[in-house]
Formats: C-alpha cells, structure tokens, sequence
C-alpha cells in the first residue's frame, strides 16, 4: 500500500470512528459480493455498485436525524444499508426473492424503505431531484422539522428538472440538502465533456442556494459538511447544495467496459485516497485500534454479509400471483411524516 | 480453500463469452481487483477483476475459447501451500444462470424469456429486394450502424447525437466506428439532457439539418415527449404545411432482460396514437437497415422503434448499394390458410415460433410482420384475414389501448362479414414490469399464450 497522508487530528471519538469504519466496509463488502453473485447469474439487469463512495452516505448518515428523509438514484444499495436498511432485505431483492424490501418486484435500482424514510430507488437520471424538493415540501408543510437528503450524480446534474427543483426549493424555502455525487463520470461521459462551469455546487448561487464543495473520499469531512447543511434547512434557511468530489472505482454497472479511463487514474484512487483505507490508518496510527480490533470488525462484516447472501439465495421467488398486486391501493399509506 | 473462479455474467443479456486472454498465468499471486482476464460479451471486451485473494492454481478454460458458459469454472484460485490438484473441478456450468421454465420453486432465478434465435430471411414470401441478391449475414446491430454510416455518406447534413453516441460508441455499441468516420462534428455525444437535446433536434430540423436523435432507450423518450409530440409531430399542420420536422429519434424499446419496471416498457401504441408522426418497430435486420434508410430520407419525424434482444440476433441481409424499404408495406413470413397471426418487432419471434409449432400439429398460420405502425398496411391484414377469416394480434406492450386493440376494431369494421371467430390480442399483462425472473416471464407474451388463442380462434 502507497504511503498515506494522515488526515487532520479529528475532533471525534475512538468509536464513532470505529463506527465509520465498520459502516464503510459493510458498503464494500456487500457491494463485492453482489458482484459475485451477479456473476454468477444470481442477479441480473442492471446492477450499479458504490465501491469507492462509501464516505459519501456514512458522512451524511452519521449528521443525520431520526425522521430525516433520502432520495437517490440506481446506485442505491449503499444508501440503503447506511440507514440502516437490513442488508438480509437488500440483498434479496438483488436476487428478485421474496424476502427483498420490494418482493422481488423492484430490483436492484427500485427499493423503498418507509420505516427507515428511504423513499427509493429511482431509475431515471434526475428524476429523484423534484420528488426529493417534493419531501421536503411535505414536511415543511407538515411543520415536523425534517430535512431530505436527495443524492444524484454528475451527469445527472445537466437535467432541466434539477434547476426547476432549485428555483421552487428556493422560492418556498425547502429543508431540502441537494448532494451532488460528483464521482466524475456519468456513464462514459467525465464531467469535462458534458459540465460547462466544472463547479456544480455554484449552480445554486444564482438561485440563491448556497454551495460547497467536499471531498467525498474523506468521512469525517463530509459528515461536518452535512451539519452545516442540516443545521441551515433546520433553521429555516431553505435548501443547500453540496458537491461530494468522490469516484466509483467499479464499471458504471456491470456490463461495462471502461474504456473511458485509464487503469492507472483508478489505481491511483484506491491506494492514495481510499475513504475506508483512511479511517483505518486514522485508527491504528492513533492507537484507537489494534490490528486485531479491525480483523475481527472485518469478521463481523463478512459474517453480515454472507448471511444476507444465503438469505438471498434461499429466500424463494416470489409467489406467481404477485404479479397481480401492488398495482392498485385500497388504503390510503400511513404516512410516517404524520405520524413521527 | 481452493476457489472456483466462474465464467462470469457481464451483462444482463450475456449467456455465454469468448475467453479472449489470460492476463494471469498458473502460480501467479493475485488480489482483489487485479484483471485476470479479458472476455468478450455480446457488446464489448471486458476486463474481469478479482474478488478474492489467493494463488492461480490452475487454469482451466484457454484463452481463445469461444461459448463459454455463464458459471463455467475457468481456473481454480489455491491458497498458498496448497495444490490445485487436489481441487476437484465441477462440472459446468457450476450453478445455472436460469432455471428451466415451469420450475418456479427452484433457487436460481429464470431468465426472461429468449425469442428464437437467427431466422433466414428466405422464409419471406415476397423479399424486399430482387431475385439473385447475394445475401449476408447480419446482426441487427450491424444493420443498423451500416445505415446509418450510409446515410451520412449519402447527405452531409445527416448527423447522430445522443447520450453515448460517440467516443463510447453507443451504450448498446450501435453506432460502432461512426465517430471515427464522420468526426465530432456528426457524431455528437450530449449531456444527459433528453428533452433538451430532443428538442434541439427538432430546432436543428426546422434549420434545414437532418438530425438522428438517438435515445439510450425509448424509456428515457419519455423526458422528451413534449418535443416529440408538441413539436416535432405537429409543426406542420401549425404551420400550415410551411415547416415540417424531418429527422428521426430512434433507440431500443421495450423490455430487455431483467431491469425492471422503469426501463421496460413498450411505447409502440403510444406514439402510433399521434399524428403527424411515422412509426416504424421493425423485427429482421433487413428491415431494421432498409427501414432505417428510409426513415432519414422521409421528411416527417419518424419514431424508430429498435429492441435490445433483438441486437444480436442475426439474419439475411441483401447486399445492395442502397437498399431501402418503403414505409406502409407488411410481409408475410409465412402463409397460411387457418389463422392470421399479425405482430410486429420483437412480437414477431413469439408469432413464429408459435406458427412452426402449429404447423406441427396441422394448423397453418399465416404470419404478417407490420413492420410500421404508422403508416399502417391495412390492405395486406384484409386480405389474410379474407383468406384464413381467423386473427391474432401479438404484441409486448400493455393491453389496454393496443395495437391489436386498433386493428381489431378496423378488422371488425371493414371485413366483418369474413371473421368466424372474435379476434384475439396476445399483449404483455397490464402490470408494470416486474424484475423477479419468474415474474418477468410471466408479464411478456409468451408463445404458448398464442398457441392458445389460435386454437381458441379455431375452435381446436
Ligand atoms: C433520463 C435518463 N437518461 C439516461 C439514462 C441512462 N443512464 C443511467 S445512469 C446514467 C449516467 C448517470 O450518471 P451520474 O448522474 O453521474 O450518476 P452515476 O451513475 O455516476 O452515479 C445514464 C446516462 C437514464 N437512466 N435516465
Ligand atoms: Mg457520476
């Protein structure tokens, strides 16, 4: 391994960076084997993984509050299992069993988690961003205090409905944290060829939005940053912007070649700024862990994380009938901004 | 613990793959994320990383192998000290990457359902081009990019643009080698940006441009469809016939395998519905190249219907200097006396397989292949009708307001008196798309669903 800068003395616990660290590395080990098990036919279509953005959703979960709402894109697992969604219910919709968060019926890109406040999951680039202003709406509405994280990527920040979302989420003041996953490509696209003005987060200024950057690869800044955002929604400020600078250091999802850069650029990435890498020097270097702490934190994510891939296998398909329901509600949801 | 490494599944529809190279070779130490082979799927060349760490003990599979199955064990990864002899190899594939059809309790999922697979164009009745036409063979994806590229030859005012199109060659590789024939300036990849883009292309055709809109998938369309309906489909008749829209918007429509409700869906009967468009969802490659053609020369907004199953499905394509086939003009595939069966693109491997299947048991269907919806060759589905007096409409989209839907109501209103039996729509179900295998077989039309409707329509 390349030699490392260590970070600045964080101002936190001992556990709460164990936390992060153990939070991380259940992203990436999840993400590893849904993988494999795409490989193996087990998961199909689509399938985005987040290896390499792990710093990204733990920063953001960790500044968040019990009720606060998220939003995201295709590439949701991490999400997911960041708001403590069960990786068991995760990775069985992977597999389109029964047991996954939507029956089977969703799919890697489609799941949904009223309880934990992930309201998906959302295939088309963008638009999850009205829908995320839309939350935000409600809750404003409501008077409950919440904020909404509504994530999406580079590319996805050239849709029009972004900036429609903007200018109404600043117009009615909207509790609304809108972060850019700036991991630099969309598809086969790097944000150079498709972003004219390479800063994104600027983009709210002349909606009066304010804006920041951040380095994604970097836990403990994105959690400060997510704070400060959430501290301004929670004020009644309206929305805020933060761009996560970050970098998926897999194919756009599984089928893709990656001919758009260079092994040595991803390379580079993993051995120098490696979000997870980094805690766990943070921690050894600071005498917060030993090696043997970190390997058995390992042991207990493998184990997390192979018992969500028996369930997955295990779990069967969904009953043909299931093909029927859903389509229609007789009842109204119970609304759980009502209600917390 | 000695590990397997499978051939593994590089894309939702890949099967099977060429074992292109071994970057790695017996006894060499790998960690995760190393490359340790390339392998060519249907699309690309793919590099294949490692997940676990270990020692490459055996290598099972050659480079250079062609076929090689989905979960093949390709090599055997040791730790160190160990032997890779002592590994017992299983035999392949290790686990099976779809289940057999009716199995639904089995553990592996079921693939969705795989139409057949190359089909000679000689089964026509009356092909496009003349007796004595040498003939290739072509996968539909080839066709396409083959018109394309002469089209652009053929009128410089001809250019691609969509997301993808150009310096990644197309997300399902259909404009292959455009970029490096015509340049940026033609081949144009644009921010993810559908209605905006859509709607500069409308601009660009009301400039004098002849633009081919491409659309990763129709499903993204749906970000544009002000521009295609409001703009593009109805700018003449506003206009009093001063300014019309001539270019194309074209990408792969309907379901692929597996990527759920959101990415799945069937717009034929959507835009069929609109005037002031052209409406074309060919099913051979000939027809997707002679249609194509034909579509950058017609001087209305041509919706250009393609299918992602159908990409690398191969057939006979005429090698003519410039070949086009007109709008408006169905082929039959195959006569018959018993039964018409009507469909169109990807409907068509359902409506023939199930024809050979009935021939087996002594119906004869005739087959009838729209290939344009709009405009529609009413005069050849009358006249089969008239002939076997017996219909079934195949499709894959929704029921309700289909396409079979519209032609049994023009069937009913122009040829009743000929009709001894209800005309019957074979159509996806009216759900959204489900992901699960079981389920998504489930919601496409299946060959045995026309199977049964023609025996209901023939009282067998
Ligand atoms: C409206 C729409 N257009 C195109 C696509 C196809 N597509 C899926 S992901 C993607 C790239 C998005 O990149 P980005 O927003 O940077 O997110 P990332 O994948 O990097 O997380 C594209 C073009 C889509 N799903 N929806
Ligand atoms: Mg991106």
């Amino acid at each position: 391994m390349a030699a490392r800068k260590s970070a600045a003395k964080p101002n936190v616990s001992p556990e709460e960076l164990k936390q992060y660290y153990r939070d991380m590395l259940l992203i990436r080990r999840f993400e590893e084997k849904a993988g494999q098990l795409y490989g193996m036919g087990l998961i199909g279509g689509f399938c985005h993984l987040y290896i390499g953005q792990e710093a990204v959703v733990v920063g953001l979960e960790a500044a968040a509050d019990e009720g606060d709402k998220r939003v995201t894109s295709y590439r949701d697992h991490g999400h997911m299992l960041a708001c403590g969604m069960d990786p068991d219910g995760v990775m069985a919709e992977l597999t389109g069993r029964e047991g996954g968060y939507s029956k089977g019926k969703g799919g890697s890109m489609h799941m949904f988690s009223r309880e934990k406040h992930f309201y998906g999951g959302h295939g088309i680039v963008g638009a999850q961003v009205p829908i995320g202003a839309g939350l935000a709406f409600a809750d404003k509405y409501l008077e409950n205090d919440r904020v909404t994280f509504t994530y999406f990527g580079d590319g996805a920040a050239n849709q029009g409905q972004v900036y429609e979302s903007f200018n109404m989420a600043s117009i009615w003041s909207l509790p609304v944290v809108f972060v850019i996953e700036n991991n630099q490509y969309a598809m086969g696209t790097s944000q150079k060829r498709s972003t004219s003005g390479q800063d994104i987060y600027e983009r709210g200024a002349p909606f009066g939005i304010p804006g920041e950057l951040v380095d994604g690869m970097d836990v403990l800044k994105v959690k400060e940053a997510g704070e400060k955002a959430i501290a301004h929604c929670r004020a009644g400020k309206g929305p805020y912007i933060l761009e996560i600078k970050t970098y998926r250091y897999r194919g756009h999802s599984m089928s893709d070649p990656a001919k758009y850069r260079t092994r040595e650029e991803v390379q580079k990435m993993r051995e120098e700024r490696d979000p997870i890498e980094n805690i766990r020097t943070m921690l050894l270097d600071g005498k917060h862990a030993s090696e043997d702490d970190l390997k058995s934190i390992d042991k207990e994510i493998k184990d997390i994380v192979n018992k969500s891939a028996d369930f997955a296998r295990e779990s069967p398909e969904p009953d043909l009938d299931q093909l029927w329901t859903d389509i229609y509600a007789s009842e109204l949801p119970q609304g759980d901004a009502v209600d917390s | 613990m000695a590990t397997e490494i499978l051939m593994p599944a590089l894309s939702p529809t890949m099967e099977e793959g060429t074992l292109a190279k071994w970057l790695v070779k017996e006894g060499d130490e790998v960690s995760s994320g190393d490359i340790l082979a390339e392998i060519e799927t249907d699309k690309a060349t793919m590099e294949f990383e490692a997940v676990d760490e270990g020692i490459v003990g055996k290598i099972l599979i050659d480079e250079g192998t062609e076929g090689v199955k989905v979960n093949t064990p390709i090599a055997v990864l040791v730790e160190e000290g160990e032997s890779a002899d002592d590994v017992e190899v299983s035999e392949a594939p290790a686990e099976p990457a779809g289940g057999d059809d009716d199995d639904a309790g089995e553990s592996a999922p079921a693939k969705a359902a795989e139409p057949a697979s190359s089909v000679p164009a000689s089964a026509a009745l009356e092909p496009d081009w003349p007796e004595g036409t040498e003939l290739k063979t072509q996968t539909v994806r080839e066709a396409l990019r083959d018109a394309m590229a002469e089209e652009m030859r053929r009128d410089p005012n001809v250019f691609v643009m969509g997301e993808e199109v150009a310096e990644y060659e197309g997300a399902y590789k259909i404009t292959q080698g455009l970029l490096d024939e015509f340049g940026a300036k033609r081949v144009i990849d644009t921010p993810i940006t559908e209605h905006g883009f859509a709607g500069l292309g409308v601009g660009a055709a009301f400039g004098g441009l002849k633009p081919i809109v491409e659309f990763m998938t129709f499903n993204f369309a749906m970000q544009a469809m002000d521009q295609i309906i409001n703009s593009a489909a109805k700018t003449l008749y506003m206009s009093g016939g001063q300014m019309g829209c001539p270019m194309v918007f074209r990408g792969p429509n309907g379901a692929a395998a597996r990527v759920a409700a959101q990415h799945s869906q069937d717009y034929a009967a959507w835009y069929a519905h609109i005037p002031g468009l052209r409406v074309v969802q060919p099913f051979s490659a000939s027809d997707y190249k002679g249609l194509l053609k034909s579509a950058v020369r017609d001087p209305n907004p041509v919706i250009f219907l393609e299918n992602e199953i159908l990409y690398g499905k191969s057939f006979d394509v005429p090698d003519l200097e410039d070949f086009t086939v007109p709008f408006g003009k169905a082929r039959i595939w195959k006569e018959g006396k018993d039964v018409t069966i009507v469909s169109f693109g990807i409907g068509m491997t359902y409506a023939l397989e199930a024809a050979e299947k009935l021939a087996e048991e002594g119906i004869e269907a005739e087959v009838v292949d729209l290939r344009t919806l709009r405009p529609l060759d009413y005069g050849t589905v009358i006249e089969s009708v008239k002939k076997t007096n017996r219909v079934v409409t195949v499709e894959e989209g929704f029921p309700v307001a289909s396409i079979g839907n519209h032609l049994s109501a023009y069937i009913m209103e122009n040829a009743f008196d000929y009709l001894d039996a209800p005309v019957i729509n074979c159509t996806g179900k009216d759900v959204p798309m489900p992901y699960a295998a079981n389920l998504e077989k489930h919601a496409l039309v299946t060959t045995d669903e026309v199977i049964a409707a023609v025996k209901t329509v023939t009282y067998r």
